[in-house]
């Protein structure tokens, strides 16, 4: 496909649809609203099938309903939306079910604010659903990589039979940015588990999450645990940029990440050898890399649109040996370049160099 | 020589269910599968089952079947039919799940005009959480959650979704019927029927709410319990069709 400039949320669902998901359900929230409308208005005629919800809560059952039944589908919506949306999230997991969830987030807590933040990494990367799950999370840093994430999305979820966040920022959501799709749709073969109404020609297919029995659910739980294991084993992604000789390292997600290679790049023309490791899944989160990046390091310097929610996973990556620092900016504030860069040299004079 | 005058529908599986004795839950399942095997409906049908007494269902329907989260029935429902449009969709859910915390989503459904049938188990309590008071839970009646009665000036009165949901114009059949006694469950079968007659003709939105005992729950034996519908629910809860928009056609 060609080359062509498009706004974030309306590259997500067109890459969503060219890659072959036929049905969408969703409820208007800002600032995904272009998703549920590029959807409404393509969605139909490109043989799928789009339901405005009455709620995140319906949607998301919706999508519970769709994927039981086989079909390839997805929701979308914005921070107060997918705390929502939690529930259904849960139980898409419960039942191993595969779906897409497109989460573009916006400031909190409670109704907060609409312009972007990163104030839901936890929310996407722990979840809010109850018991022993977890959800694969991608994070776009351009509206090129939203759209393959989407469709990355889509064939992980798939495979793996589980739900999949693709968790953009309001930046990538409201951004226009030139984009090139791919033209084919993701190659899946038909789930044979699928409660499609097929019961007259194999034997009837049951799509549940109750385990009443002590042991079952227990096995049940440790076959999710080794679904878990192999996906943090596959789908682990990141970017390095300037890290090969680097004696500092940013990490940064999303949009900010960004702001922080301008920050490497201003810092290096100052002879300063540093760089930025970029998580792309945020769960898996790229432990064992920052790890490893670590021990060669002066110290590290996190930067989020939050308080420091993947500090902390930043953090476990380290370990002690290392000093982590932390800047952030919250409410919709995005930091600049240079914003970053005095703050890199408050910590370097702390260090006396 | 002999004749076979009864059998065991292939509606059901042969998974015993998990219902207390007196519970007329197993009439109902009975007369849904009976109805989709009659029908000719069961080797496309998918069920939804909902949270509650039904939460088993899945075990007993022998079809295709889904568990829904509590209340979420008729948004899964939705998901499945408008994906498999041709398949047979039906949702199995009590009070507690949709006249509580799935009111949103049946209202919805029927407000969409969704082409699913509904069966709609009214007992009147919350029976497989222990007995506690429902949004249909008669006036003065005493759950766990009421110990001195159900106080109107309080908890409201019971709410009636047959007659709720025949006002929204996407609702097409709506019936309340019984199982008390063989002239109830022969008109329970028939009123089944219609529902699911008019999702095979995609008339849209369906349902059938059927008035059943929790004798359990209610603390009686399963004969009071009988009687308590007749003399209790009836007179608040009306038989009869409530919503027939292919009555003049």
């Amino acid at each position: 496909m060609a080359k062509q400039l498009m706004k974030g949320n309306e590259a997500i669902a067109k890459a969503a649809i060219v890659a072959g998901c036929r049905a969408y359900f969703g409820y208007p929230i800002t600032p995904q609203n272009e998703l549920c409308e590029y959807m409404a208005k393509y969605m139909r005629s490109s043989g799928g099938v789009f339901v405005q919800a009455e709620s995140e809560v319906a949607a998301i059952n919706m999508v519970y309903g769709a994927a039981a039944s086989g079909a390839l589908s997805m929701t979308s919506s914005s921070s107060p939306g997918i705390a929502l949306k939690q529930e259904g999230i849960s139980y898409c997991a419960g039942a191993e079910l595969p779906a897409l969830i497109v989460s573009v987030s916006r400031g909190g807590p409670g109704l907060g604010g609409i312009l972007p933040s990163q104030g839901d990494y936890n929310q996407a990367t722990r979840g809010g659903g109850n018991g022993d799950y977890h959800v694969p999370v991608f994070a776009p840093a351009s509206i090129q990589e939203a759209a393959s994430l989407v469709r990355k999305g889509l064939i992980v979820a798939a495979k793996y039979r589980n739900p999949v966040m693709v968790l953009a920022d309001g930046v990538i959501g409201q951004m226009m940015e030139p984009v090139e799709l791919d033209p084919n749709p993701i190659d899946i073969e038909a789930f044979p588990w699928a409660a499609d109404g097929n019961s007259g020609v194999r034997p009837r297919n049951i799509v549940n999450s109750l385990h009443l029995d002590v042991d079952d659910l227990e096995n049940h739980n440790k076959h999710l645990q080794a679904k878990y294991r192999a996906i943090e084993e596959n789908e682990t992604m990141w970017e390095e940029y300037k890290m090969d000789d680097a004696e500092y390292m940013f990490v940064a997600y999303g949009t900010p990440s960004r702001i922080t290679k301008s920050a490497v790049d201003e810092l290096r023309s100052e002879g300063v050898k540093v760089g930025l490791l970029r998580p792309i899944s945020l769960w898996p989160f790229p432990y064992e890399v920052i790890h490893r990046f670590s021990k060669k390091m002066k110290f590290i310097f996190v930067a989020e649109l939050s308080s420091g929610q993947m500090l902390v996973d930043v953090k476990l990556a380290v370990g002690y040996d290392t000093p982590v620092h932390f800047y952030g900016r919250m409410g919709g504030n995005i930091f600049e370049p240079l914003e970053l860069v005095a703050e890199f040299k408050k910590h370097q004079e702390v260090l006396g160099q | 020589m002999t004749t076979t005058v009864f059998k065991k529908t292939r509606g059901l599986t042969d998974v015993p269910f998990t219902y207390c004795p007196g519970c007329t839950h197993g009439i109902i399942h009975r007369l849904v599968a009976e109805v989709l095997e009659e029908l000719e409906l069961l080797d496309t049908a998918v069920g939804i089952a909902s949270v509650g007494c039904s939460v088993m269902s899945y075990e007993f329907f022998n079809c295709d079947m889904i568990q829904a989260a509590h209340g979420r029935a008729p948004a899964v429902a939705t998901g499945v039919k408008r994906t498999h449009p041709d398949k047979t969709v039906f949702t199995y859910q009590g009070d507690g799940d949709m006249a509580s915390i799935g009111a949103a989503e049946i209202v919805h459904a029927a407000h969409r005009s969704e082409n699913i049938t509904v069966i709609f188990v009214n007992n009147a309590i919350y029976g497989m959480t222990g007995g506690q008071m429902a949004p249909t839970t008669l006036p003065g009646h005493v759950t766990t959650t009421s110990p001195f009665g159900r106080d109107t000036t309080l908890q409201g009165e019971p709410i009636r979704m047959s007659e709720m949901l025949s006002t929204i114009p996407g609702s097409y059949y709506i019936e309340r019927v019984t199982v008390i006694d063989p002239v109830s469950v022969r008109k329970a079968k028939t009123a089944i029927k219609k529902a699911f007659q008019a999702q095979k003709d995609k008339k849209g939105f369906s349902m059938i709410e059927v008035l059943s005992t929790c004798n359990v729950g209610w603390g009686v034996t399963p004969l009071d319990a009988l009687k308590q519908i007749k003399n209790d629910m009836i007179p608040y809860y009306p038989l009869g069709v409530y919503k027939d928009k292919g009555a003049n056609q």
